[in-house]
């Protein structure tokens, strides 16, 4: 079989996104850790539109961009499916990723704000996590149904990222109250083997995220 | 055909974006409602079916709705499989297809937008990066069609071509509005021949609204984003009340 080779970083959503959905297909593959900072040759030369992780080298072809990347480790390991096979239940997955895609930027507003900002980004971001518990999620276990699926890889920073992300920002937006559906799936989530198993180290993200905090807010301070 | 197979559209004739689901129903062959939505009074069946954004396009099938251009292309693909496939049977193909379709729709369309909503130094600016992106769109297609020359006909079109062609199938009154000639042959010459290849397919061009219809829309775009008062724009309740919304299709 061609050699799978991922390169990724730790910290990145999207980079677990990829490992979520090969370990589940049961695909092994050479993860080839990178630094923002310094990126290797090889990435720039698998990925030189973008120049980001995570680039999916597969015999050889590089596949960038992590949601073309589930897409493809769907289609090229059939075992396991992700997606529904009804193409009417696949667009309800693509509808929901892409929503989540889109408005990721907004609902962790609140980690580059601060005072009258952040709480108008707490209200945006609560508006958005009521509009993905309510109509994307509804009443099922996993955004995939009965089992997890690309959408619930596609949503799986909100069950381990953005508690990170409250904690350095010192809000609470994703509380088990306001969202009891969400807050459930989250630990259906994390029960998951291959999820369990496949996190970041917590305190390191928060070393990490506190860090890039205090560099957005400089910033801020900085135009203000 | 029986109600559940019945298939509506939901659109709004200047819309890229719809134009991109039309232009997909047409090469499959599939027969199809079209419903023109008032976007400034939206319907209550558009906001029944799309109640996340309330926007068009709007695929309706066996009684369900399909939202998000991108999304319904993908739908129909699925689908219809009779009749030309809108994307290749290779993973690693569709992978490239999605990849470019992906940089057309995030890196080229949003600045061109830009450009057309700006002046001065901001647009100048604007119109530096998709230049950019346009020269990375051109090497892409280097590789993507890999030294061959790309034939498109009503038969071969296939998501990527539709995407582009929603954004420059409009490039003469691009052009004429603001002044700039984003394809250039000299600049450009594979997708020059490339968007030159897809506006002589017969189904775009029948879809295709007329050159001062078109110089009309981004005439309108600008002013609305530059002089809203002068565009003839009223707000009414934080809505752009326009006439543009409510001129019919050709």
């Amino acid at each position: 079989m061609a050699e799978v080779k991922l390169l990724g970083f730790w910290a990145s959503p999207f980079s677990d996104r990829v490992i979520w959905a090969l370990k589940l297909k049961g695909v092994n593959y050479e993860y080839v850790e990178e630094d923002p900072h310094n990126k290797t040759q090889l990435l720039l030369q698998h990925n030189p539109v973008h120049k980001k992780v995570p680039v999916l080298i597969h015999g050889g072809k590089s596949i960038p961009e992590s949601s073309i990347i589930l897409e493809y480790i769907e289609e090229t390991w059939p075992q396991n499916p992700l997606l529904p096979q009804d193409a009417y239940q696949r667009a309800m997955a693509r509808f929901w990723i892409k929503f989540g895609e889109e408005k990721m930027a907004t609902i962790c507003a609140v980690f580059r704000t601060a005072g009258v900002e952040q709480e108008k980004a707490i209200q945006e971001a609560t508006k958005l996590l009521k509009i993905i518990e309510e109509q994307g999620l509804g009443d099922k276990m996993f955004f995939g149904g009965d089992g997890i699926g690309l959408g619930d890889i596609a949503f799986g920073w909100l069950a381990y990222l953005y508690e990170v992300v409250e904690k350095v920002s010192a809000v609470k937006v994703l509380d088990a109250d306001t969202f009891p559906q969400l807050h459930a799936w989250i630990q259906n989530l994390k029960e998951v083997p291959v999820v369990k198993e496949n996190l970041p180290d917590h305190q390191k993200l928060v070393g990490h995220l506190k860090r890039r905090r205090e560099t957005h807010l400089a910033l801020l301070n900085c135009h203000n | 055909m029986a109600e559940e197979n019945k298939v509506k559209l939901h659109g709004m004739w200047a819309s890229p974006y719809v134009k991109r689901v039309e232009i997909a129903l047409k090469i499959k062959g599939i027969p199809y409602e079209f419903v023109e939505e008032d976007l400034v009074n939206k319907s209550q069946l558009l906001l029944q079916y799309n109640p996340v954004h309330k926007k068009v396009p709007v695929l309706i099938h066996n009684g369900k709705s399909i939202c998000e251009s991108l999304v319904i292309l993908e739908y129909i693909d699925e689908t219809w499989k009779n009749g030309p496939p809108l994307l290749p049977q290779d993973p690693y193909k569709r992978a490239k297809v999605r990849f470019w379709t992906s940089f057309v729709e995030k890196e080229l369309l949003e600045n061109v937008l830009l450009v057309v909503r700006s002046e001065g130094e901001a647009q100048e600016k604007a119109i530096k990066v998709v230049f950019e992106k346009l020269k990375l769109l051109e090497e892409g297609l280097k590789d993507l069609f890999q030294g061959e020359t790309h034939h498109i006909d009503g038969e071969n079109m296939g998501i990527l071509d539709i995407v582009l062609c929603s954004l420059f199938g409009a490039h003469k009154a691009q052009e004429e509005v603001l002044g700039v000639k984003f394809i250039d042959p000299e600049k450009f010459p594979l997708l020059s021949s490339w968007v030159t290849a897809f506006t002589e397919v017969a189904v775009v061009k029948a879809l295709q609204p007329p050159h001062e219809k078109l110089v009309m829309v981004y005439q309108f775009l600008r002013q609305k984003a530059l002089r809203p008062s002068a565009a003839g724009v009223e707000v009414k309740e934080g809505v752009y009340v326009t006439s543009l919304s409510r001129s019919s299709p050709f």
